[in-house]
């Protein structure tokens, strides 16, 4: 089960009007290295991988749920003001025909979010590199989605949640160093 | 294992330089540069590493120096 604390993991200001960065950041909600995709992913994982590890994976797993939800609030603050008119100059008119201004779990190309993108093959240590491999795609969507803004709130959140990321793929090679370790090793510290 | 509470050194970036073209239809950009996190020289972290205090940890996002890996907008070469 879970608890849910009414507050964001890390506070989201946004400091200019720019619906068109709504349309980027939708790619770390609804893409395939989202934030969606991640929890997914490791909370679906966590059933079959060894104990030692699992623990780690539902943490983790939560902890996007977390970043979705930043990645949320970034999206409705930046389109909540926005006119029809204003959303079709940012590129979000397709959006805006089949949405109104809901939030939906597609990528920035208006993709639909698929079941493919959370990977689950059984194996442990292909489970694991699958995950490590997840989290340094999502810093690297990230450090795009920085590129692209001009917006200092926004980008000081988004290097929150992309060292985050860093800090994801350093746990997760931690838990292969944890289930390739021999039984009678010595331990070193 | 790296010496207790001891940080191995890395450079958060690295830099390499693409063939130009004389020909090439676009003003070149003569340096490209890609991130190396902190994750990939740590190795299983060891115990006793230097702490960010508790209000920076926060908002860097990590507890630990030797993981904090800073990213600027990409500056056009
Ligand atoms: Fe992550």
């Amino acid at each position: 089960m879970w608890i849910y604390e009414k507050r964001l993991q890390y506070p989201v200001r946004v400091s200019k009007c720019n619906p068109r960065l709504a349309k980027f950041l939708i790619e770390q909600y609804g893409g395939a290295d989202g934030e969606l995709a991640a929890a997914l992913r490791y909370l679906n994982q966590a059933y079959t991988i060894p104990d030692k590890v699992k623990g780690l994976l539902i943490d983790i797993g939560t902890e996007e749920l977390a970043h979705l939800e930043m990645i949320a609030t970034m999206v409705y603050k930046l389109t909540k003001d926005a006119t029809p008119e204003q959303l079709k100059e940012a590129g979000l008119g397709d959006h805006y025909a089949n949405h109104d201004k809901a939030l939906f779990y597609h990528n920035a190309a208006g993709v639909p979010w698929r079941a493919e993108y959370i990977a689950a093959k059984g194996d442990p240590i292909a489970d694991l590199y699958e995950d490590i491999a997840a989290e340094e795609k999502a810093r690297a969507t990230y450090q795009w989605l920085i590129d692209m803004s001009d917006d200092p709130d926004i980008n000081d959140a988004l290097k929150f949640l992309r060292e985050r990321e860093v800090v994801h793929s350093q746990r997760f090679r931690e838990a292969v160093e944890i289930l390739k370790e021999e039984r009678d090793s010595k331990k070193f510290f | 294992m790296y010496p207790y509470g001891k940080m191995p050194t890395f450079t958060n970036y690295k830099e390499w330089y693409p063939y130009v073209s004389p020909h090439d239809p676009c003003p070149p950009m003569k340096v490209k540069t890609y991130s190396t996190p902190p994750n990939l020289y740590l190795g299983f972290q060891p115990p006793g590493l230097p702490q960010f205090e508790i209000h920076e940890a926060l908002h860097r996002g990590t507890l630990w120096k030797a993981l904090y890996s800073d990213y600027n907008k990409k500056l056009p070469h």
